[in-house]
């Protein structure tokens, strides 16, 4: 069972839909009892990382997940639920994160080293690098997933990008620490190659929760 | 690094796909999903569904229609047409549409752009632009109502207006080019494109593969759109990708 945490913030509906096409019981709750009763949680998002991070931390959610996680619960944070592992944000002014992974969210600085200037958000698709194994990336292939996104992860802690994408910077795509992942692409949107990494994620639960 | 889109539209009518594909096996050529599904195992890279309904109860369908599409299809998916209001905005997205695209209503209220990407997000607010030359401005025109009607607007102003707003995308359509199978109007496509930080996808007038090469490279569109030559099978999504990629052009 998994649960997708509900604070208003993201597309919940395909997201459940790709669970349930993969046969996957969940659920969608901000019910920090209910969601404890899972075997693995899902944090997805759309939006502002400031506004996103305000209602985890007014709803006690970001103590629930962090608390969560300490216990053994495995976590997917898709999309902004990615950014929001990392420890801090630019976007509208610096905001802390959930801190589970090193790592802050910086803004594309749409122009190049050399003075080119090129698109922002960073939308469409782009082709996966591996760069750590992982059971989130087992029989995936280096394939494309659908990225939209304007900032992205800037880390030093090189062994928490499993997966990346260059789209002038090396952009991580894929992040993963023990129990805690997360894919900047939506992959429930990218095709095969996404809906196996989600695939990966629900076998790991499974395979925690057994 | 990123690759180029193609896109094909599908215009539905009371929940129902119109001027639909004729060509290939399925058990029901009107029905969206299908038609989706068939699409996506062609490799399209995104979808758009123009809504042409013209009553309340053909509306209120296309909700059913986007959740129905969303439950089934793994690539993101654009809904225009009907969408005239911030509450007409989240019904679309939340049946699980990943972006709602704005014309007429963009152009009768453009802080419905501004309150659709506060409220959503840039990436979810495309504008559709329908332009055409107009010699006594040198440039071209924006017109509303399906291009029946011209508005004060210069293209490149209207662009950057609607970038300012929150807009986190443009679909440009050429109305000197739709419907011709001449080609995409690589120049202004080109134009916009350079005029605006957000992607472009450029649509009208493609008819083979060799257009989407010229709206890619000359036209410096991020992504194309088409219709009819993808329905009437005068060429395929597949086809067209094998074409580019032959040409260097990064395609998925």
């Amino acid at each position: 069972m998994i649960g997708i945490i509900d604070y208003g913030m993201g597309n919940l509906y395909s997201v459940s839909k790709a669970l349930e096409r993969l046969g996957c019981e969940y659920i969608v709750s901000s019910d920090r009892e209910q969601l404890n009763q899972t075997n693995g949680l899902v944090l997805p998002g759309v939006g502002s990382f400031r506004d996103a991070m305000h209602i985890l931390n007014e709803t006690g959610l970001s103590t629930f997940i962090r608390t969560a996680v300490q216990e053994g619960m495995p976590l997917l944070g898709i999309c902004l639920g990615m950014q929001l592992l990392f420890e801090e944000s630019e976007e509208n002014g610096r905001t802390a994160g959930l801190q589970l992974l090193k790592g802050r969210v910086v803004r594309f600085p749409g122009v190049t080293a050399t003075g080119e200037t090129y698109k922002v958000p960073h939308m469409g698709w782009n082709r996966l690098q591996f760069r750590h194994s992982s059971p989130i990336l087992a029989g995936v292939e280096e394939g494309y997933v659908y990225f939209v996104h304007s900032y992205y992860v800037d880390t030093d802690d090189d062994s928490v990008v499993l997966a990346s994408s260059v789209y002038d910077v090396d952009v991580p795509a894929v992040v993963g620490k023990d129990r805690v992942f997360g894919t900047q692409f939506h992959p429930e949107k990218s095709s095969t190659t996404g809906m196996r990494i989600l695939q990966n994620f629900v076998s790991f639960v499974e395979g925690k929760g057994s | 690094m990123i690759t180029k889109r193609i896109i094909p539209c599908l215009d539905v009518k009371d929940g129902r796909v119109v001027k639909g594909v004729q060509f290939v096996q399925l058990r029901d050529a009107g029905d969206p999903v299908e038609l989706a599904k068939f699409y996506d195992e062609q490799g399209a890279d995104e979808l758009v569904f123009l809504d042409i309904s013209a009553s309340h109860e053909g509306r209120k369908t296309m909700v059913e229609v986007v959740e129905q599409v969303a439950a089934q299809l793994a690539i993101p998916f654009t809904v225009g047409g009907g969408i005239h209001s911030l509450d007409d905005m989240k019904k679309i997205l939340r049946a699980g549409a990943d972006k709602v695209s704005l014309n007429t209503a963009a152009v009768n209220n453009p802080n419905l752009v501004t309150e659709g990407a506060d409220f959503f997000g840039s990436q979810c607010i495309v504008v559709a632009i329908d332009a055409k030359y107009d010699e006594t401005i040198q440039s071209w025109r924006v017109y509303t109502h399906g291009g029946r009607r011209a508005t004060e607007w210069e293209v490149v102003a209207w662009a950057q207006e609607v970038v300012a707003r929150g807009a986190g995308e443009i679909l440009l359509t050429s109305m000197d080019c739709d419907g011709g199978k001449n080609g995409f109007d690589v120049a202004l496509t080109k134009t916009v494109s350079e005029a605006v930080p957000v992607p472009v996808i450029a649509s009208g007038g493609a008819g083979s593969a060799e257009h989407f090469l010229a709206a890619f490279v000359e036209g410096k569109a991020d992504a194309a759109l088409a219709a009819s030559i993808f329905h009437y099978k005068e060429t395929s999504v597949r086809e067209v990708k094998q074409y580019l990629r032959t040409q260097g052009v990064n395609v998925r």
